[in-house]
């Protein structure tokens, strides 16, 4: 103990001394890949347009859900280009013009975007403005998305292509070669919502029909021309509609009325409105609940959907409609292809057990099939949920089909021939949580034997090693060294490795899937759709847990997680737990549980076979236990007084403190159910203070020791607490975007609230700032990021909070002798004397994310990773987040590692975690500890993936990993020589001095 | 001599023996020669060699003296040294502070060896030897308060509380904004 103890600083110093030799981590150019990986995805697809011209490659253009347009190549499903729009810049639409341009329209409608399709290059960009009354519709994104129509038209206006956009309440005709819009018009009639925008092949027309109040049916004929208004038609039906438009032929739309049980064949004809009403139970005989219009736009067939049944129904003639099929399982349907000058195609898929049914039909002809086919789908995938068909010719002038579809698991796949050609994991654009969990252990027999395929391989790949070492090797062989580096099978080995940088990051996605990556090189472990039950048809994932990780007991388990989700998407609907077992993917058990689940808070006591005991709150304050078992009971009873809760009401600006009083009151005698009362609450003055920020420490964070030595050897005791909570509020008014506010009128406070008493410890006031903050909380720190509306620049502050009471324990031999109780349990409910240190310094970028690094034992020094608006994660020492910077530090300051006070925080462009690589669309960084002290694995997630390992104060635990191994052989090597050879020679001279 | 034994083995049948043992018969163990009786010498000769051994004494006693002091020389030496490598770790300072430390505890483990040719019933060793104990201890204190001059002797507070883990607190609280 002694000897460590005296050694520490001695180490330190050794380690400032290395790190202040080279301050900044980076890598060679022949590292990149080898530790880290990086993945891109584009999300869920919304829309995709197929672009098989003859000349070029073919490719097929998508809009996704996460805001992304991209050109994938159709042979392999691989990115030729992507872009992600900004978050309030939604893509509404997308289309390919003249066989060579994208065009997009986003935000709402209002920008009108052209891309060059082979290389994604933006070619213009016009905003649609529209009229002033509509400005009420801008506020309702969902409502404009609905009236929003891009057509492409095949129009000659003097020799030039239009595009015809409805947005803003403003029919826009815009020219396809420059943006420039060529006529517009506007719609005077009240409360307007267009529904379609239709031109009819072949005539210079336009129709714009829609809704008028809820009864009115309105057609407007313009002349696609210039714009100029034909005819303007209105019918009132007075039983309502909804607000959904089928449309069968260029003249004939479909609605429903309002109690969805009257299908409604509307023709305009002529300019001429009429209606024929069709009650559903005329022709489908068990319908049961209203119905709802599926959007397609097949010539001469429409779908409804009642309850979990798609009816396709077919208008004949003149508003006489007839049932051609019925289908119970779960069905996509395309919009139609036209494949000849008179012959539309479409398709069907449906989901039947493992296999899915695709089926391509002539619109015109039901009967007949031009594809049928059944390809056996993985179940995981779930259900299709979007297809999109497209044609090639065969060489017997036949047609075939590919069909692109969307899965329920937000996959993408290319179906052709019966076989799936290409499939993209596109789910994990959208990850919501992520844990990790340790891979198998390492046994006889689940081993190693696959890793060299053969003797001459293996001869041949060390041949090249030392070729390399010696510097002989020529660049083709350096690339094929560099290739066998990046491709050895020892990082992707399922197996734990002594230092623990393989394990598995368990991620749950938007879809309510899990996947298991490997953190070797993020391959697919295995993957698992959250199962839907009886009890619960839609479950929503929300949040994952660590439920069990063996180390010291019950080795022979299998580590699990937990899942929490709720089952629909109001706050108060039951919730769903299910457990995952994290080595095989495979669902232990799964529980629908008859409240709601509105906290999950894991508590710190494991019960014998190491599940996590963990208390759920519901919608009434209720405490849920969990595991329910007597044994976790008998645990949680021995500290039911010491367990306390909080929650934030961030739309009253109130934080309030429970304690667990008895057991449920009510229905049925509950054993794991706990009443609560409130203990405490914090109300933030609504006028002047709305809560923007909230965060704790992270609950498996390790910490090293609770002093912190200083260069005059004096300590300072770290008030540590894992009840503490950083909450920062924002004036209501500055809680707008940056600059929609004077300095004066906004400010930013932040607090550490103890959450256990309620007590306040420190708060502080910074005038003229103003959110979005992001903090990060650690030890006994605190950082956190907002902008300074003064210095019109970021600021990053950091609060360091250490405990007075503790500070006059300085007798040395009381220390020696043990006699002292400074790791003794605390209660928090004995005074704290706590003083805080802060600072503030400028920083360049805005932050998306931060996170700060966390070891096994937390020794070695911290790093901040700040997700920057460049999609970037940049590593920052937590030394120039010290408080106790100064301008002129003394030289003893200067040891201690206390670098001069500067106005802004440095940005080391070698200190890019991610080097060259963009995660676009950054949400969220994790960090990992490995088992080796001086390493942390860190995995940032967005649109795209990225993982490596960091060494905040280098690797000075292990050797790195351009150590020369062929310099310390050949040293040995040339020992032995040199002892063997002296051996010898003396050996010799001895024998001539004997005969002499 | 070690050689010619080697060479002639086991099978030894006679030796002769050239060396000169005249100066020191005691150590023989075969018989004098007849006629010859030791005691006799010794008796004769007692005057000269007590004159002899006084002065051997007085010569031992001072030469002990002056062995004593020697470790004087190399404390100051030392003290110089120290003073030359600073107050900052690095190798250069580490390896005199340890040499300061480890030549005195030498000394003091090899003192009975120091004095061994000055042994005699004669001459009071006693004096030389607490002295030179003293100056040793002296040269171990200067080489101890070196190394807490460069601060690494664990007499701060910071030495001993630099491992402490964080207490444990009793309650837990967790929580936060509702899922």
């Amino acid at each position: 103990m002694a000897i460590r103890s005296f050694f520490v600083p001695f180490l330190l110093l050794v380690l400032w001394f290395y790190s202040s030799l080279s301050p900044v981590l980076s890598l060679y150019e022949d590292q990149v890949g080898l530790m880290d990986w990086h993945q891109q995805y584009i999300g869920k697809v919304k829309q995709a347009v197929f672009s098989t011209q003859k000349t070029g490659r073919r490719r097929v253009i998508v809009s996704t859900e996460e805001n992304v347009i991209a050109s994938l190549d159709l042979r392999h499903g691989e990115i030729f280009w992507r872009h992600l729009l900004g978050s309030n810049d939604v893509i509404d639409g997308i289309d390919i013009g003249l066989g060579k341009y994208v065009i997009t329209l986003s935000s709402g409608g209002s920008i009108l975007r052209s891309w060059n399709l082979p290389d994604g290059q933006m070619v213009w960009e016009s905003f649609l403005q529209g009229p002033k009354h509509s400005k009420s519709l801008l506020l309702l994104p969902k409502h404009e998305i609905d009236c929003i129509n891009v057509v492409q038209t095949n129009l000659k206006i003097e020799k030039d292509n239009v595009i015809v956009v409805f947005s803003n309440d403003r029919l826009h005709a815009v020219s396809c070669i420059d943006g420039e819009v060529l006529w517009k018009k506007d719609f005077e009639t009240e409360s307007f919502e267009t529904q379609q925008v239709i031109q009819p092949p072949g005539s210079d027309l336009i129709y714009v029909v829609g809704f008028a109040a809820s009864s009115q049916f309105e057609m407007y004929q313009i002349n696609a021309r210039n714009g100029e208004l034909l005819k303007h038609e209105s019918a009132i039906f007075s039983s309502g509609f909804l607000r959904e438009l089928s449309l069968v032929s260029s003249e004939t739309v479909v609605a429903l009325d309002s109690t969805g049980s009257i299908l409604l064949t509307i023709s305009f004809q002529n300019g001429e409105i009429s209606f024929q009403q069709t009650p559903i139970s005329n022709i489908v005989e068990d319908s049961s609940g209203p119905a709802v219009i599926i959007p397609s736009s097949v010539p001469g067939i429409f779908a409804i959907k009642i309850n979990s049944v798609t009816i396709f129904i077919r208008v004949i003639g003149k508003g006489k409609l007839e049932v051609v099929e019925k289908l119970n399982q779960e069905t996509a349907v395309s919009n139609a292809l036209p494949i000849s000058e008179s012959q539309q195609a479409f398709a069907l898929v449906q989901h039947a057990g493992s296999e899915i049914h695709l089926v391509a039909k002539l619109a015109h002809d039901w009967d007949a099939n031009l594809l049928k086919e059944s390809i056996k789908m993985d179940q995981q995938r779930g259900i299709p949920h979007k297809v999109f068909i497209n044609n090639y010719i065969r060489t017997d002038r036949s047609h075939g089909f590919r069909l692109l579809i969307v899965m329920e698991d937000h996959s993408l796949l290319l179906l052709q021939q019966g076989a799936i050609v290409w499939s993209r994991e596109d789910g994990l654009a959208s990850i919501i949580d992520v844990t990790a969990s340790e891979l198998p252990v390492e046994r006889d027999g689940v081993s190693v034997a696959k890793v060299e395929h053969n003797l001459f391989e293996w001869l041949k790949g060390h041949m090249l090693k030392l070729k390399g070492t010696l510097m002989l090797a020529s660049p083709e062989d350096v690339a094929a060294i560099q290739s066998m580096r990046l491709k050895s099978s020892e990082k992707s080995k399922m197996a734990r490795d002594h230092n623990g940088f393989r394990k598995l990051l368990i991620v749950l996605t938007r879809a309510g899937k899990l996947f298991a990556l490997h953190t070797g090189d993020g391959h697919i472990v295995w993957s698992h759709l959250l199962h839907k039950s009886e009890a619960c048809q839609s479950p929503v994932g929300l949040n994952l847990y660590q439920w069990q990780v063996p180390h010291h007991h019950a080795l022979d388990e299998n580590p699990s997680v937990l899942v929490i989700s709720r089952c629909g998407p109001s706050s108060d609907a039951p919730g769903v737990l299910s457990f995952v077992d994290t080595y095989t993917g495979k669902e232990l058990n799964s529980l629908s549980l008859d409240h709601a689940v509105v906290q999950v808070i894991p508590l710190p006591h494991t019960d014998s076979t190491e599940q996590r005991l963990h208390l759920l709150i519901d919608s009434d304050k209720h405490a849920h236990l969990y595991p329910k078992t007597s044994e976790a009971l008998g645990i949680f009873k021995r500290e039911f007084s010491n367990i306390y809760w909080y929650s934030v009401e961030d739309h009253n600006s109130i934080i309030k403190g429970h304690a667990l009083k008895c057991k449920c009151t009510g229905e049925v005698a509950d054993e794991f159910c706990f009443d609560a009362r409130d203990l405490w609450s914090v109300v933030f003055p609504s006028e002047s203070e709305k809560i923007t920020a909230t965060v704790t420490r992270k609950l498996n964070e390790m910490v090293h020791t609770q002093a912190k030595v200083m260069a005059d050897q004096d300590v300072m005791y770290k008030y540590i607490s894992r009840n503490l909570l950083f909450v920062a509020t924002v004036a209501p008014k500055g809680s707008g975007e940056i600059g929609s506010v004077t300095p004066e009128e906004s400010w930013l406070v932040a607090y550490l609230i103890d959450i256990v008493t309620g007590r306040i410890l420190y708060r502080v006031t910074h005038h003229g700032a103003q959110g979005p903050v992001h903090a990060v909380f650690s030890e006994n720190w605190v950082v956190y990021h907002f902008f300074n509306l003064r210095a019109h620049r970021y600021e990053m502050s950091v609060i360091e909070i250490y405990d007075q009471s503790r500070a006059d324990n300085k007798d040395v031999w009381k220390l020696v002798l043990g006699k002292h109780n400074l790791t003794s349990r605390i209660s928090l409910f004995s005074r704290p004397e706590v003083i805080t240190k802060s600072q503030s310094y400028f920083f360049t970028h805005s932050v998306k994310a931060i996170a700060v690094t966390s070891t096994a034992k937390g020794i070695t020094s911290k790093q901040l990773l700040i997700g920057t608006i460049g999609d970037q994660v940049l590593a920052l020492d937590k030394r120039f987040l010290d408080p106790r910077r100064s301008v002129n530090p003394t030289q003893a300051e200067k040891e201690e590692g206390i670098i001069p006070l500067t106005d802004s925080l440095p940005i080391i462009p070698q200190s890019y975690v991610t080097h060259a690589l963009r995660v676009e669309g950054l949400r969220g960084i994790i960090t990992v500890p490995a088992k080796l002290e001086s390493t942390t694995l860190v995995f940032a997630h967005g649109v795209d993936l990225f993982f490596t390992q960091l060494a905040p104060s280098r690797t000075y635990d292990s050797l790195t990993e351009d150590f020369s191994y062929a310099l310390l052989l050949i040293t040995i090597v040339a020992l032995v020589a040199a002892i063997f050879v002296t051996w010898r020679l003396s050996e010799r001279k001895e024998l001539q001095d004997k005969w002499r | 001599m070690e050689k010619g034994k080697g060479v002639m083995g086991s099978g030894q049948r006679w030796a002769v023996d050239f060396s000169d043992n005249s100066t020191a018969p005691s150590s023989r163990d075969i018989l004098d020669p007849l006629g010859f009786t030791r005691a006799s010498v010794d008796q004769d000769d007692s005057t000269v060699s007590r004159q002899k051994k006084d002065a051997e004494s007085n010569w031992k006693a001072q030469k002990a003296w002056e062995v004593a002091q020697a470790p004087f020389k190399n404390l100051l030496m030392m003290g110089f040294m120290m003073w030359m490598a600073g107050n900052t770790v690095h190798l250069f300072s580490i390896g005199i502070t340890f040499s300061a430390l480890w030549q005195p505890i030498s000394a003091l483990q090899g003192v009975g060896k120091v004095f061994e040719p000055y042994k005699d019933s004669k001459v009071e060793l006693l004096g030389p030897k607490l002295l030179f104990i003293a100056l040793n201890l002296g040269g171990l204190a200067l080489g101890v308060w070196k190394l807490n001059t460069l601060g690494l002797l664990p007499t701060h507070a910071s030495d001993w509380v630099s491992s402490l883990p964080p207490a444990q607190e009793v309650e837990y609280s967790g929580g936060g904004i509702p899922i």
